[in-house]
């Protein structure tokens, strides 16, 4: 306790729990309460917000340079082993704490319009608020078990919520998918979990890294597998190579939902847990040239198939997974400060461009609503010239789209830039980070490529929607472009919080996560590079993005295009991307099927069927049927033959009490 | 003293009653060598208690008691099984199975 409203931190996570659980009795008994469910589920975030606000301030106050933990209740005293329910604020937390909760509100705010007219709105709000709840307990978790609760429970709120139009098969399906996939990666936070006990003893984040130094050898076995099994959690959470399959599927849900969990919050939670665990990454070199590899091949890969996407949510998705290899390029490089910073620069530009495309299908499907047509209302060959109907919209994407490719002075220019420097400099000490650096420059010139692309398609030249539909097509209520309007603000201005020194700024974040990321920074190699060189890099990553968008425009011909049902199909190269490198197939292929076939032929007909029905249950069901069979054959019914044997059982006892004698 | 005598004479009659009951089929039959058998234990009894006190002579009218009620009842199972069966041969009678 610290006597200041730091203490009120617990309020956060309860405010979010009560407005599911109002929220979850209005979707039971009063689902048609749309007005309470709206003041209610935005409130508490609202409410929820400005706890956030009052505890970092407070916490700003305090200059703490360990973390602030508040112990609630003993959870699982196991012997040597105690773990608390409590949570904990440092300048990490504080970071995800204002990202959730802000970014959250205004996604909450947006929903209120999108989902106006959907018969599960309170059930939608309730799972909203638990997703926040469990998002919260992540990001406050003191320990690696309180984090663990809210890693679970994001991921079944994910679940819930990708499967929110459950009846139509796809998306539960999709649902389910991501909910299988992220077990995969639980496993491995698990595993990873038992090592550090193992090794160190405890599971208290303040315990565990500052023991972690003197009890883990740096390079040595320990601690490569605890990071690499907490990476595979990553992989799954945050969707990068090989577990990253799900998240194009999760655009199923409603696209809010994709907004707040599948690209601002939830799937950087990997990058919060590499983050928070800086110390272990610093110990094992390795690892972190797995985390910063497979981020920088996620990047590229991600983007390649992002260019040739016809879903509008589809490119974002895989514009979310490249985005979010970039902050794994960061954090596995060291740069834990950039990695967050692209985090947070990510969650508002991405945010915005979701609910963005949220407007624009919300304006889609009520346009053909209106004219009573089926055509896919995502389909970027249906839509065009869309921002005459729709400047609003249009000009806020124009900006986030501007952040995302890189171009000064907009957020994602500094925080990406940040990036590829980090791994460039570490590139003069480790050689590997060049090819990284490398990666990340093409993903970014990709980036700006189909991010342009989208831009054009949607927005410029002709429109294809049909005549009746354009008639019916306007720009959405306030209620939704206000929270784009304060997302394109951010997105703007986002970059503000961390100026590098390169640019005479104050670089506020990198100094407010020292505290943090010093612990781990102290044990990385030293890598500088000239002034000079840090221009070079800038000239070189603006050139880059200049050149994507610039491109876009020249070879793109959104006048070419035709509507989706009169659409040639792709040949050659833009097969295999529109088809995602057929990597669901190849997955379909080599491990769902073998493992169906297994399960179908080997571990049910034979395992199951034969061996634990035939032998084990049947089969001691007939041995006690041969033993009562045997037995049964002394009853002839014969009396004579009982007497007889009596008679030597007689005698045979006789013998044995003379025998003693 | 005829302790030996008697004890001989008592062995012999209880070995003819277990050949009796091991080796003949009629349960009338079966039943007399029963009996046999409890006289020559009464035997034993009566010749021991010229030794060993009175006690045996006393056991012997409890096994004189039980005998005459056994062989009411044994009779009457006879009679019964013979209404059924016809027969009181033991091969015969032997639904009692497993």
């Amino acid at each position: 306790m610290t006597g200041t409203a730091v203490d009120l931190i617990w309020l956060a996570p309860a405010l979010a729990l009560l407005g599911f659980v109002l929220n979850g009795a209005l979707a039971l008994w009063r689902p048609t309460a749309k007005a309470a469910v709206s003041v209610i589920g935005v409130g508490v975030l609202a409410g929820a917000f400005a706890i956030g606000v009052a505890v970092v301030t407070a916490f700003a106050g305090l200059h703490a340079e360990a973390p602030v933990v508040i112990r609630y209740w003993s959870w699982m005293p196991v012997g040597t082993l105690q773990i608390d329910a409590a949570l904990q604020v440092d300048q990490l937390s504080a970071v995800m704490l204002l990202v959730v909760t802000g970014v959250g509100s205004l996604i909450h705010l947006f929903s209120v319009g999108y989902m106006k007219e959907d018969p599960g709105y309170a059930r939608y709000f309730a799972y909203l608020n638990l997703f926040i709840f469990f998002m919260l307990v992540l990001v406050l978790g003191a320990n690696f078990p309180v984090m663990f609760v809210g890693w679970e429970g994001v991921g079944l709120c994910s679940y819930l919520l990708i499967g929110f139009w459950f009846n139509e098969k796809v998306n539960a399906d999709a649902g389910k998918k991501a909910f299988i996939v992220n077990r995969i990666g639980d496993f491995g936070f698990l595993v990873a979990m038992f090592i550090i006990f193992w090794a160190t003893g405890s599971l208290d984040f303040r315990e565990v890294f500052a023991k972690a130094p003197t009890l883990l050898a740096a390079g040595g076995g320990a601690v490569t597998a605890i990071t690499l099994f907490l990476f595979l959690g990553c992989t799954g959470k945050s969707a990068q190579i090989p577990l990253y399959t799900w998240l194009p599927d999760a655009m199923q849900g409603p696209t809010p939902v994709s907004a707040l969990i599948h690209a601002a919050t939830m799937v950087t939670a990997g990058v919060y847990l590499v983050a928070r665990c800086n110390v272990f990454f610093a110990l094992a070199p390795i690892s972190g040239a797995v985390v910063a590899g497979v981020g920088a091949l996620t990047a590229l890969f991600a983007a390649t198939i992002a260019l040739k996407q016809w879903d509008i949510k589809r490119v974002l998705a895989y514009s979310t997974i490249s985005q979010l290899g970039y902050m794994f390029v960061g954090v596995g490089t060291g740069a834990m400060a950039a990695g967050i910073f692209h985090l947070v620069t990510h969650a508002f530009f991405k945010a915005l461009l979701f609910l963005g495309s949220g407007s624009v299908i919300y304006a889609m499907h009520h346009a053909y609503h209106a004219t009573h047509s089926h055509e896919d209302a995502q389909d970027m060959r249906n839509m065009g010239g869309l921002r005459r109907h729709m400047p609003w919209t249009a000009a806020l994407m124009w900006i986030a789209t501007l952040a995302i490719a890189g171009v000064p002075p907009l957020s994602g220019f500094f925080s990406k830039d940040e990036i590829l420097a980090a791994a460039f400099t570490r590139g003069t000490a480790q050689p590997a980070w060049y090819a990284f650096w490398g990666l990340g420059l093409a993903a970014a010139l990709l980036t700006a490529f189909y991010m342009t692309r989208l831009m054009l398609y949607t927005f410029h030249g002709p429109n294809r929607s049909g005549a009746d539909a354009e008639a019916h097509l306007h720009e959405a209520p306030w209620v939704m472009t206000g929270p784009l309007v304060v997302l394109g603000v951010l997105s703007a201005a986002g970059g503000l919080i961390n100026v590098p020194e390169l640019w005479s700024g104050s670089a506020w974040l990198h100094h407010w996560l020292e505290p943090v990321t010093q612990a781990g920074a102290a044990l990385l190699p030293e890598a500088h590079v000239s002034t000079a060189t840090e221009w070079a890099l800038v000239a070189i990553a603006v050139a880059v993005a200049i050149t994507g968008i610039v491109g876009a425009w020249r070879l793109l011909k959104p006048e070419a295009l035709v509507p989706a049902r009169n659409a040639p199909a792709e040949r050659g190269l833009a097969k295999v991307l529109r088809n995602k490198w057929y990597i669901d197939e190849l997955y379909d292929f080599f491990i769902v099927h073998p493992l169906v076939w297994l399960s179908r032929e080997v571990l049910w007909k034979q395992v199951d069927q034969r061996i634990v029905d035939g032998a084990g249950v049947n089969g001691a069901a007939r041995g006690a049927r041969a033993l009562g069979w045997l037995g049964s054959r002394l009853q002839t019914g014969q009396v004579g033959v009982y007497v007889t044997l009596f008679v030597l059982g007689v005698l045979a006892i006789l013998w044995r009490v003379a025998g003693a004698t | 003293m005829l302790l030996g005598p008697a004890l001989g004479i008592s062995a012999v009659l209880f070995t003819l009653g277990v050949a009796g009951v091991l080796l003949r089929r009629n349960a009338i039959v079966i039943f007399m060598c029963v009996e046999l058998m409890l006289n020559a234990v009464n035997l034993t009894f009566v010749a021991l208690a010229q030794v060993l006190g009175v006690g045996g002579q006393v056991f012997v009218f409890f096994v004189m008691a039980v005998a005459a009620a056994e062989a009411a009842v044994g009779l009457a199972i006879i009679l019964a099984v013979y209404r059924h069966k016809q027969t009181v041969n033991l091969q015969n009678i032997n639904i009692l199975k497993g």
